[in-house]
């Protein structure tokens, strides 16, 4: 069962050929056979899990199902689960048990998807590796000395193991489309509104967006139709409305513009890699795109804006996690400033306090206007790149990372190496588009992403040009040997 | 030297919205510790911030209510700094884009003259919680109820020059905001909080001075004796040619004496930028419109009525509209008796004075406007003189019943039948052989003086009661 997609199993749910119970007993099963060499999990909940599982067989007994009902997914572990420990891959909250539901978590829930438990992730969200969780690196299951990507490095790694059909994940800078691409799976960002930021724990507010990780677009497709939509409690959540995303699935190509810019071409692309994504673009041609070359002209000021921006808003948003009122406290307090300076100190990994000071910094008296400020004006000119690019294409194409997987530790005492990482994959989050990354090839064995980038709110573009493509390819049908495929 | 004091207020007001500015909590004084506090309020990870509309809707009718430039589109900003009762570690507040612009208003001193108080701006932003540093063995408790409750934070110009004047501002600011219902102005339980910037400058000296911050300031008597304290303070310095330094200071009630904060307590970078989980709020002009044709009759306008319209003066005119509730009794009253002026006297003095010494509010006054009147109508028509007039009141204010009944229970009618008079006149004459010869003898100037005896003793033994007027037209007629 666990090579099935998120459709595949839908069906078999529906034509009652298993049990959502017995689905998830198996997926449990395969999480303690193989999670240990992964690390893909850092909650697994075993009992929950069943106790959903039972309910979805009751609920579709009864006759209400919803498509989702009774397919078991992950969480992100950024994402708060009523009554489930939600650590956001810190030691600061590693005691954290929410009394609420994230909005994304609730509307999955009302449509019947059993959560299995919640996955590894870059502390805060803050990686490109997963090597800065409080509970050690996940790894790519391609290649387990490899990392998967990050920040939602463990949604993605589980994803591709096989272990469960489909995750949530969070994309601030590539958080989503980086590690789906590392690992071969498919995954989106949604335009920023989309979905709602509601109990989803945050890093950078004017970027962060959560969205679906699954093996294919059509997957990814079933889970936004649930995840999407205004939220009253969301005051950054669009009041725009949801399309039928697998309705939109299967529209012919023709016709289709895509916009290649030449930037995201150019120095830095690793050479194999650039080899895979322009077969990956032969081939959309084939089925009816026209490809055009566009310029996105200030894209080599995303990274220098987006690392002012993004550390800026952490730097306050990660304020909160002070010792008084949950999470972790250190140990006998001397006074006020010793409970502050040790419980942050403690509490907080390194890449954390790196980007608290950068933040604090790029916001102090004196400094503002030359960074803050002026990353805001530029952060508008790279909007408007994309504004302009949009005149003449319908969706922009090109790598979703410069390169594959990359060896654990090899890039850990690099800050500025990491950073590189996301150099195609944060322009779309100052610019709030959506982006989806879908398998495309492998490099030594390991996958490459094709990141698709939509105007606002044009989800069910991306999606349906991300069907096409897996429609007429097989990369996102491979497994890693290790999930028992081919590798 | 003389110096000339130069003050600006900030006034912090607790807008009197039922839910908390962010947050879907309660706002309700006096809770249980932290029983008002939701997941937004004590900054649980993931809770995001919404909007409370009525807040936004107060603070632009305070702008209409000051003429100023209403905010179109105004923006939140993150104010950070770490405190145990600021749980997000920065409180949500309006840095650059404030909702109300500049405006200004008119204050009326005791002497009847009043000055415009220039507004700088006003800004919406959220109150923090409260530290507890008693009961808890060494440690300090916090408590959430407050946090989140919504401020508008009014900033006035340097344009006042006395505690008198940073009083009375208070008031006519106290009047304003019950008149608009956007707060109940208490300042014993902190809707109201005050900081006070003041300098001195030598009279007659254009530039400002160096000026000491006085925070959280919370009545209006410590106002005026913090402003007197920090004057002489200041004036001392500078006598000894010393120099005032700029810095916070708390106003001690107790000792009747500022301090310095400790420099841990202000030396803050509060690192303001936007607030990313809110959007602008962006206002049309129908909007404000709205609430333009909808706001009520402003304390100065109805001062300015009263004074035309009645013919107050304008402490008394100023005195009358200081609350809706008493304006209206007053109005009620001048409509039952018809004759504005005595109106205005009864209820300031009788009823004003009785309510303060019972600590009562006017709404809650044991005596209705309508009794009131009724009661000034019978001194209008002359069925009691103003004296007896107080002692109805005094049976009034004890629940006796309307004017007519005590009146009548009591038979304290005035007696104005001339034959009745005559013969009290006739006996109190015939009684004072001395003073009547005294009174003959004496010149037109001590006349006057001796007349009153007789009127006294005419109206002993009526008990009060004999219409004066009469009896002095009589007396003037027999004492020849």
């Amino acid at each position: 069962m666990h090579e099935f997609t998120v459709a595949q199993l839908a069906e078999g749910l529906h034509e009652g050929r298993f049990t959502s119970e017995e689905l998830t007993r198996a997926l449990l099963e395969r999480v303690q056979a193989l999670d240990s060499r992964i690390n893909s999990f850092i909650t697994v909940d075993e009992d929950g899990a069943l106790a959903a599982a039972r309910a979805a067989d009751a609920r579709r007994a009864a006759g209400s199902a919803h498509t989702l009902t009774g397919i078991p997914i992950a969480h992100k572990d950024i994402f708060c689960t009523d009554g489930l420990r939600t650590s956001c891959g810190s030691r600061m909250l590693d005691n954290f048990v929410p009394p609420y539901d994230a909005t994304v978590v609730n509307k999955l829930h009302a449509a019947g998807a059993v959560t299995l438990g919640k996955t590894n992730m870059d502390e805060f969200a803050m990686g490109s590796s997963n090597e800065t969780s409080y509970y050690g690196p996940a790894r790519n299951p391609w290649n387990i000395e490899h990392v998967p990507g990050g920040s939602s490095g463990g949604s993605a790694a589980a994803v591709a193991a096989r272990l469960v059909p489909a995750a949530t994940g969070t994309d601030t800078g590539g958080s989503i489309r980086q590690p789906a691409a590392l690992c071969g799976i498919t995954g989106l960002k949604p335009t920023y509104g989309r979905v709602s930021r509601l109990g989803m724990i945050a890093f950078a507010s004017s970027l962060d967006q959560g969205g679906p990780m699954a093996r294919t677009a059509e997957d990814c497709a079933l889970l936004l139709g649930a995840m999407a939509g205004h939220d009253p409690l969301d005051s950054t959540s669009a009041k725009v409305p949801v399309p039928d995303y697998s309705a939109a699935l299967a529209a012919g190509l023709e016709g289709l513009r895509i916009g290649l810019p030449v930037e995201y071409f150019g120095e830095g692309l690793d050479g194999a890699t650039g080899t895979a994504v322009r077969a990956a673009l032969a081939e959309l041609e084939q089925l009816g795109a026209t490809l055009v070359d566009v310029s996105l002209p200030h894209t080599h000021l995303a990274i220098a804006t987006y690392y002012i921006i993004a550390p800026a808003e952490a730097s306050t948003n990660l304020s909160r996690y002070d010792g008084v009122r949950y999470g972790y406290r250190c140990d006998n307090p001397e006074d006020l400033m010793d409970l502050y300076t040790r419980t942050r100190e403690e509490g907080f990994g390194d890449e954390v306090k790196r980007r608290i000071l950068v933040g604090t910094y790029a916001l102090s008296a004196g400094y503002y206007d030359a960074y803050y400020r002026k990353a805001q004006q530029v952060r508008r000119l790279v909007q408007q790149d994309f504004t302009d690019a949009f005149e003449r294409v319908d969706v922009i194409a090109g790598p979703t990372t410069p390169g594959p997987a990359f060896a654990l530790g090899a890039k850990s005492d690099d800050p500025v190496a990491m950073y590189l990482e996301d150099i195609y994959t944060l322009a779309v989050n100052l610019a709030g588009l959506p982006g989806l990354s879908v398998p495309a090839g492998r490099v030594d064995g390991l996958p490459v992403g094709l990141q698709l980038v939509g105007r606002h709110f044009d989800e069910a573009r991306l999606l349906n040009v991300g069907h096409r493509f897996q429609q007429a390819t097989d990369w996102h049908t491979q497994a890693p040997a290790l999930a028992g495929g081919g590798g | 030297m003389a110096y000339e004091t130069v003050i600006g207020l900030e006034v912090h007001l607790q807008l009197a919205t039922r839910s908390k500015i962010f947050s879907g909590s309660a706002t309700t004084f006096g809770a249980a510790p932290n029983t008002q506090a939701s997941a937004v309020d004590l900054a649980m990870p993931g809770m995001l911030p919404v909007l409370n509309e009525q807040a936004v809707r107060y603070a632009v009718m305070f702008g209409l209510g000051i003429g100023a430039q209403i905010g179109k589109r105004s923006v939140f900003d993150r104010k950070n700094y770490f405190y145990p009762d600021l749980p997000k570690g920065y409180q949500i507040s309006q840095f650059d884009h404030p909702i109300v612009g500049r405006g200004s208003f008119e204050i009326t001193l005791a002497d009847g003259s009043t000055r415009d108080i220039g507004i700088t701006r006003a800004h919406l932003e959220e109150d923090a919680g409260k530290s507890l540093h008693e009961d808890y063995h060494g440690q300090s408790g916090i408590d959430l109820n407050r946090a989140g409750t919504p401020l508008l934070e009014i900033v006035s110009e340097p344009d006042i020059r006395s505690a008198e004047e940073a009083v009375a501002y208070l008031k006519a600011l106290h009047s304003l905001v019950t008149y608009l219902g956007i707060s109940d102005g208490n300042m014993a339980e902190g809707s109201m909080r005050c900081d006070i910037n003041i300098s001195l400058r030598p009279a007659g000296s254009d530039t400002l001075g160096t000026r000491a911050e006085i925070k959280n300031v919370n009545s209006f008597r410590f106002v005026e004796k913090a402003i007197l304290h920090e004057f002489e303070r200041q004036s001392d310095i500078l006598e000894d040619g010393g120099a005032v330094v700029q810095e916070t200071r708390l106003y001690d009630a107790e000792r009747d004496e500022t301090r310095p904060m400790r420099s841990k307590e202000v030396a803050n970078d509060y690192r303001y930028f936007p607030e990313p989980d809110l959007l602008p709020v962006v206002i049309d002009d129908a909007y404000i419109q709205a609430l333009a044709d909808a706001l009520p009759e402003l304390p100065v306008q109805k001062r300015h009525r009263f004074m035309q319209q009645y013919g107050l003066g304008g402490y008394d005119a100023s005195v009358l509209s200081d609350s809706r509730a008493l304006a209206d009794y007053y109005e009620a009253v001048v409509e039952r008796c018809g004759d504005a002026k005595i109106a205005a006297n009864w209820v300031q003095v009788e009823l004003l004075g009785q309510l303060n010494r019972s600590e009562l509010d006017i709404a809650d006054s044991p005596v209705a406007a309508g009794d009131l009147g009724g009661l000034i109508a019978r001194i209008l028509d002359n069925s009691i003189s103003g004296k007896i007039a107080k002692q109805v009141f005094e049976a009034m204010w004890q629940g006796e019943g309307s004017a007519d009944d005590i009146i009548e229970a009591r038979g304290l009618k005035q007696v104005s039948d001339s034959g009745a008079l005559a013969s009290m006149v006739d006996e109190v004459i015939a009684n004072n052989a001395a003073q009547v010869q005294q009174y003959l003898e004496a010149d037109e100037g001590k006349r006057k003086k001796l007349l009153g005896f007789f009127v006294g003793q005419v109206m002993k033994l009526s008990k009060g009661q004999a219409n004066p007027q009469m009896v002095n037209e009589l007396l003037a007629q027999k004492l020849v």
